[in-house]
């Protein structure tokens, strides 16, 4: 058939360029690696080792059991041991440290007491990631090591993290940063494609050939769907070895819905460069739809917790549906049939985005 | 060279582009006979390339049409596609893929017959000469190997009109001869080849041409016929100080126009002037410039001359 030879010469086309661009073939592989390096290790809303002081102004038995079961939970890292709470509130003013512990005289007594918070904690407050930590260290008792401890005070809601018990953040952060890298990586390749054919004078003489629009969109699109699911591949791989991230549930869910997200990244890339007329354009681009792809399709945030207004922008990213399935074939074991609706929207992005491509690509010049 | 009329490759009426205030191209007729090649003489823009990319339908006409093979423009101009072969100024093959590789692409998106694609192929490698250069990457090509391989691959798949724009303007003598050697080949074969040049050993090599000057057609014709009726004598003047000669001829009523050439001064003298030599012959003497003055056949540069210049003449009182 014809049209399946043109779509076959523009497919070849496009991987055989792609294999002798060696930047780009290096930033297929780069890219994931660097950025799962950088976000797997930068990103840690599991903090340890806190720079901390320590004021102890009790100095009982109590107390240094207390010191020694804080300094068990390797939280906090004190490096200052000081005298008196102004000091702390002075090494917290000039950032040498992020939080203080402060036990008062009457340490025992309010133990005893029980109505009385016992010591007190004093953190950087500016760092809402810090104060997180500080709330958790705040629901610590205190060991009484040989009486019986008071029982536990009613009402209060023992918190038990599925599916991430040791509630490591690069078991959260890997299976949305498959979406961020995804979304780069494939939205660059084809918002430059028609543009650098434009600039480099190909495209007249490709416009003048029987190719249809058609056929030359599709054929530049599959090839960088066999490129997206190496680097998912590249990437359930690295952040398995490195950072223990597993793959709960199925294999072949998540490459489906890879495979369609990939391909509403990529048709969106195209009609980006429909649109733009230098490769530098396509480029800024790129990273002005990145930006949202990253804060506000529940990477970072939670989605959730954002304005209603937000929220129904990040519903037209694919991101964002991209996240809530990996992170649910990863993390939870869910199969895609139990995200059928995410799939779909996926579907039908990819489907407007390539239409709107088409469309807007002329076989003219004017 | 019997032109019948009826048997044109393409014929356009009243064609004209305007880009925005510019009028690139205004009013254009053209009649181009099958199995020719056409040549379009003109300066950088002139509206050479603007023509013939209304003519592939790469551009909408902002008026007028025509009828290439036998398909209206702007119309269907889809169809009209496997049956021309373009070649663009600027080289535009794929500069990473090599020479095979990109003359495979071709016969692929022209959906050349599979079964005969290798021979094809083969063949144009052997008669453009690119047998030593088959896996060379395109973008390390001289300029002349780039002209034969676009050629190739503008012709794969074997057009019967073919536009070639301004092919030679990267190349040397030799190569150029080759390639014009070459597209008489292809003539000869039944192809019709419009091609736009601004040399004018080129254009005289052409059957017919159209000369080109600010978008709008000035002449057109066979070379020997715009050569024949220029409407103007041309007197070759050979002087000791050719520069005082010119600047006595420039003042001189009725002349056209003064070039030099060398030592040599070519005067265009419109036809209406009586007795145009001993005109010229009378003034150097008057005062005393030694030179020689005779008159010749008019060359096309000549006809370029004259044509752009009584089309300019209206507008520029001298």
């Amino acid at each position: 058939m014809n049209s399946l030879g043109r779509l076959f010469a523009v497919m070849g086309k496009e991987l055989r360029q792609l294999r002798r661009d060696r930047l780009t073939f290096a930033m297929i592989v780069g890219i994931p690696i660097m950025q799962i390096l950088l976000f797997g290790y930068a990103i840690n809303t599991d903090v340890r080792n806190l720079k901390s002081a320590i004021a102890d102004q009790a100095n009982t038995h109590l107390s240094r059991q207390f010191i020694s079961d804080l300094k068990q939970t390797q939280v906090l890292d004190f490096q200052y041991v000081v005298e008196t709470p102004m000091e702390i509130e002075e090494l917290l003013r000039t950032g040498r440290v992020s939080a203080g512990i402060h036990i008062p005289y009457d340490f025992d007594r309010r133990v005893i007491d029980g109505n009385r918070f016992a010591a007190h904690l004093l953190v950087d407050g500016a760092d809402p990631t810090i104060l997180g930590v500080a709330n958790q260290l705040s629901s610590m008792r205190v060991n009484f090591d040989s009486w019986e401890a008071p029982s536990e005070s009613a009402g209060s809601l023992e918190v038990r993290p599925f599916y991430n018990p040791e509630r490591r953040s690069a078991v959260y952060v890997v299976p949305g940063l498959i979406g961020i890298i995804l979304t780069f990586t494939m939205m660059l390749f084809t918002a430059v494609s028609i543009v650098r054919e434009r600039e480099l004078g190909n495209l007249e003489l490709l416009i003048n050939t029987p190719v249809k629009t058609v056929e030359l969109m599709v054929g530049k699109v599959v090839p960088y769907i066999v490129i997206g699911l190496i680097q998912l591949g590249l990437i359930v791989a690295v952040g398995q070895l490195l950072f223990n991230v597993p793959l709960r549930g199925s294999f072949v869910d998540l490459y489906l819905a890879a495979s369609v997200f990939i391909a509403a990244n990529l048709a969106l890339g195209l009609f980006v460069s429909t649109i733009v007329k230098t490769q530098f354009q396509a480029i800024q681009a790129t990273i002005f739809l990145i930006m949202p792809s990253i804060l506000i399709t529940g990477f970072v945030f939670p989605f959730d917790g954002m304005p209603k207004v937000i929220q129904y922008i990040g519903e037209i990213l694919p991101n964002t549906h991209f996240i809530r399935m990996t992170r649910g074939i990863m993390l939870r074991d869910a199969s895609l049939g139990d995200m059928a609706s995410e799939l779909l929207t996926l579907v039908v992005f990819t489907f407007v985005a390539m239409t709107a491509a088409i469309l807007r690509f002329s076989k003219r010049l004017d | 060279m019997k032109v019948v009329s009826t048997d044109l490759a393409i014929k356009a009426r009243g064609l004209s582009k305007n880009f925005g205030n510019l009028a690139a191209v205004s009013n254009l007729d053209l009649e181009v006979p099958r199995a020719m090649i056409y040549g379009f003489l003109g300066p950088n823009g002139s509206g050479k390339s603007t023509t013939i990319r209304m003519l592939c339908g790469l551009l909408t006409p902002t008026s007028g049409s025509a009828i290439v093979l036998d398909t209206q423009v702007p119309g269907d101009t889809e169809a009209l596609k496997p049956r021309i072969g373009y070649m663009t100024q600027k080289f535009s093959l794929y500069g990473d893929l090599t020479c095979i590789e990109n003359l495979r692409f071709i016969a692929d998106i022209y959906s050349y017959p599979r079964e005969r694609k290798a021979a094809r192929i083969n063949e144009l490698i052997h008669k453009y000469d690119l047998s030593a250069q088959v896996h060379q990457f395109t973008r390390t090509l001289s300029g002349g190997e780039k002209q034969r391989l676009a050629l190739a691959c503008a012709v794969l798949h074997e057009p019967e009109l073919l536009f070639l724009d301004e092919p030679t303007s990267a190349v040397d003598p030799k190569s150029r001869r080759d390639f014009w050697a070459s597209l008489f080949e292809l003539v000869e074969m039944g192809t019709t080849i419009l091609v736009s040049t601004h040399y004018m050993d080129e254009a005289v090599r052409c059957h017919r041409l159209a000369i080109l000057d600010q978008g709008t057609k000035v002449a057109d014709g066979a070379p020997a016929e715009l050569q024949a009726s220029t409407g103007m004598t041309i007197i070759e003047v050979q002087a000791d100080n050719p520069a005082r000669a010119q600047a006595l001829i420039k003042r001189l009523p009725d002349v056209a126009s003064v070039t030099q050439l060398g030592l040599k001064l070519r005067v265009l003298i419109p036809d209406t002037t009586r007795e145009p030599l001993s005109h010229v012959t009378r003034a150097l003497s008057e005062h005393d410039i030694q030179a020689d003055a005779k008159e010749v056949p008019a060359s096309l540069e000549d006809v370029f001359v004259a044509v752009t210049q009584k089309k300019r003449a209206p507008e520029n009182p001298e």
